[in-house]
């Protein structure tokens, strides 16, 4: 019994070890997608997904890019650095995708744009919005805006006065995430704005993503009384910190930024009235938008989050690029891909008017979102500095 | 376990050097003969890295029978410590950052690994002398809130410093900037499968060497019964701490081979060394057996080409994960091996 499960276990691995991947026909473009299917931030993993794919069937509904079927190759990387690397260099060494979308979290973004850097395969992240992103190298490239200009529209919206759209404060408190680079990066540009604006920033507490309790924090923020509250967090610690903002008596506006994305359905009441920077609007009027919307509520059953539109915008870009690109073989090919890609320029996508700037960053408006019942409305749009 | 008289310590060393330079050359011929930037190698790195863990927990877990939840803690100090030599030291010592392919940059890289290790076992003293006295829940309380504190620490550093920034910040301060959440990312790798495996292969070594050993006796004698080992005149704290700084110090090792991923840059973020980190640490150790060095092996191994091969399922792999390993826990609850060693299921039967 010991000797036959012991051997069983090693001809399984044995077997499965020698397997490969299934190579691609070569009448197909594959395309590469790394992301936290599963995970802490699996939500925005799954949201990204959902839109490449529809993407993709779109694109192959269509006949391809110029006669070719894309196939989308994904793996899940569980939100962890060591995944990332074995499922980009699988992407790249074993399946051969033309490109690679990449991750939403920045250092994951970071992880997988050095292999892809080094192996001269263009990588395109829909969201990652840190802008250390990019700097790993010129096959990397987003389609989202970057936290300095993030934390920008926030710290204008908060300033500009009442009758230029703003809310005409001064005095704003920041409690930020220590757990997420995210909510670092976006804490400290939107203080460097805020001053620059002539806002005061009176307090900035911390905590952990994930906590439970932030009394503390709050009571700190209570005592110095600012007019509004910045929490560059995730949206779960976002409702949590908002309930428990509104026990303790702070009544002040709350600010933030794209991770509050669906905190209107946990936050319930004490989120009402809070505004957030977003990559777009689902209520905009243009025609991109409202295509956008109604294809992914009636696949998916409910409306497209950022994230989405992100992924949808990425995998359209790379086609417009792989459009204008010179097809040849492989190393090639991905250069000239890189090459088309760093060329964009006025992209209509759902999420704006793309184009790449010289450091491979999309330069497009961002709109700030102000939350109604379970709703969200357009309450400001900053254009690109 | 076989009752087998201790070696001798000159005995000992002779018969360590041939094995480590038959390794040294596997671990060579690796190098060569596995193309760079494949995934083979990608999966083999992984799997280096997952022994060395797994194999320098069993030493406090395994041999020493104390429960150690805390390794990833160690780990991320190691990968920090090595790291800094590599991006600040290298900054220091060449004027710039880049990766210096030449005999001074690749010693550059062993001395970076080895004062990972240092931090990581001084760490581990620190720990060890005032937490070793606790035993069994308490310990394992200690160890976790360790791993968690480092991870919490290395989250709040300022951002990593450019070469063009370096100026501004005296000396000794610079290594306090290490990325924060973002990690310590814009490092360049000199890792390889040689270097990796060589890593493993001393791993290996130490481990077997020192289990057959007076002090591997001792640690084997605290894990069986403390009051007893007291008893013969076994200092057991002594012994756990040494324990303790051992594992650390290899947990260092990998913890240096990790944040310097292959051929890329550097990927260090103090999330990557959460609890969960431990856990999958203890996971192989309990799975291959408590103590047996071939058993944390092969379980390492077994684990890492599982979460790989099981990539297919997507959604599904860890519940699919969790299921196998309630199914092994479930067919064989002292662990694949048990306390025995692999070559023992080839020995004639001569005991229980």
């Amino acid at each position: 019994m010991r000797n036959l499960f012991l051997s069983a276990l090693v001809a399984t691995f044995a077997c499965a070890g020698c397997k490969h991947g299934p190579k691609a026909p070569s009448n197909v473009i594959v395309v590469g997608e790394y992301g936290s299917l599963t995970g802490s931030e699996a939500t925005f993993g799954q949201s990204t997904h959902n839109g490449l794919s529809m993407a993709v069937a779109e694109i192959n509904g269509a006949g391809g890019i110029k006669g070719k079927k894309v196939q989308l190759v994904n793996y899940d990387d569980q939100g962890k650095t060591s995944e990332v690397g074995t499922a980009v260099t699988r992407l790249i060494a074993e399946d051969n995708a033309l490109a690679v979308i990449g991750e939403v979290a920045s250092s994951l973004s970071i992880a997988g744009g050095q292999i892809c850097q080094q192996q001269g395969v263009p990588m395109i992240s829909p969201s990652s919005t840190n802008p250390k992103v990019t700097e790993t190298g010129d096959y990397i490239f987003r389609v989202c805006f970057i936290d300095p200009f993030q934390g920008y529209v926030m710290a204008r919206f908060a300033t500009n006065p009442k009758d230029k759209g703003g809310l005409g404060l001064k005095r704003v408190a920041i409690l930020v995430d220590q757990r997420q680079a995210y909510s670092q990066g976006l804490a400290q540009y939107f203080a460097e704005a805020l001053k620059k604006l002539g806002g005061q920033v009176v307090a900035t507490e911390s905590y952990q993503g994930g906590d439970q309790d932030f009394s503390a924090q709050l009571t700190r923020i209570r005592d110095v009384k600012p007019e509004a509250i910045y929490l560059p967090g995730y949206y779960t610690d976002v409702a949590n910190i908002a309930k428990q903002a509104r026990g303790l008596g702070l009544t002040a506006p709350l600010l933030g930024g794209d991770g509050w994305e669906s905190v209107q359905e946990i936050g319930g009441a004490a989120v009402q009235g809070a505004y957030f920077s977003n990559h777009y609007s689902a209520d905009e009027k243009r025609p991109e938008v409202q295509h956008f919307v109604d294809r992914y509520t009636k696949q998916f059953g409910k409306s497209p989050d950022s994230m989405a539109a992100l992924g949808y915008d990425a995998m359209m870009l790379l086609k417009n690029a792989i459009e204008r690109a010179h097809e040849g073989p492989l190393p090639a090919w991905r250069t000239s891909v890189r090459d088309a890609l760093a060329q964009t320029k006025d992209f209509q996508g759902v999420t704006g008017k793309i184009s790449m700037d010289k450091d491979r960053n999309a330069t497009k408006p961002a709109v700030v979102l102000e939350i109604v019942d379970k709703h969200t409305v357009t309450a400001a749009t900053i254009p690109p500095q | 376990m076989t009752p087998r008289p201790s070696v001798s310590t000159p005995r000992a060393i002779g018969a360590s050097l041939l094995p480590l330079l038959l390794g040294l050359c596997a671990a060579m011929i690796l190098e060569l003969s596995i193309p760079q930037g494949s995934y083979v190698e990608k999966i083999l790195f992984d799997i280096g890295v997952n022994v060395i863990l797994a194999v320098s927990l069993n030493i406090v877990n395994g041999l020493t029978g104390q429960f150690s939840i805390g390794h990833a803690g160690f780990m991320a100090l190691g990968a920090y410590g090595s790291i800094v030599v590599t991006y600040y030291g290298g900054y220091a010592i060449f004027g710039d950052v880049l990766k210096h392919t030449t005999l001074s940059g690749y010693s550059l890289y062993f001395v970076s690994l080895i004062a990972g290790g240092l931090v990581a076992a001084a760490a581990g003293w620190v720990v060890g002398l005032p937490s070793l006295r606790l035993r069994g829940d308490y310990l394992a309380i200690v160890t976790l809130g360790f791993g968690e504190i480092i991870r919490v620490v290395l989250q709040a550093t300022p951002p990593v410093l450019y070469p063009s920034e370096m100026a501004a910040v005296p000396g000794w301060e610079r290594v306090l900037h290490l990325g924060g959440a973002l990690g310590f990312s814009h490092g360049q790798s000199y890792n390889s499968l040689g270097w990796t495996y060589a890593a493993v292969v001393v791993m290996l070594l130490v481990a077997y060497r020192l289990r057959e050993s007076t002090h591997g006796r001792a640690f084997l004698s605290v894990r069986e019964n403390e009051i007893a080992a007291e008893a013969i005149g076994v200092n057991t704290t002594r012994y756990k701490v040494a324990a303790f700084v051992i594992a650390a110090f290899f947990a260092g090792i990998a913890g240096g081979l990790f944040a310097h991923q292959l051929g890329a840059g550097t990927a260090s973020r103090p999330e990557e060394f959460n609890f969960m980190k431990s856990f999958e640490a203890v996971i192989m150790v309990v799975l291959g057996g408590m103590g047996s060095i071939t058993g944390a092996t092969v379980a390492a191994i077994a684990l890492t080409l599982l979460t790989e091969i099981l990539r297919s399922v997507q959604d599904y792999r860890l519940v699919a994960y969790s299921l196998l390993l309630i199914v092994v826990m479930i067919l064989r609850p002292k662990g694949l091996f048990g306390t025995r060693e692999i070559w023992d299921f080839f020995r004639k039967k001569d005991q229980p």
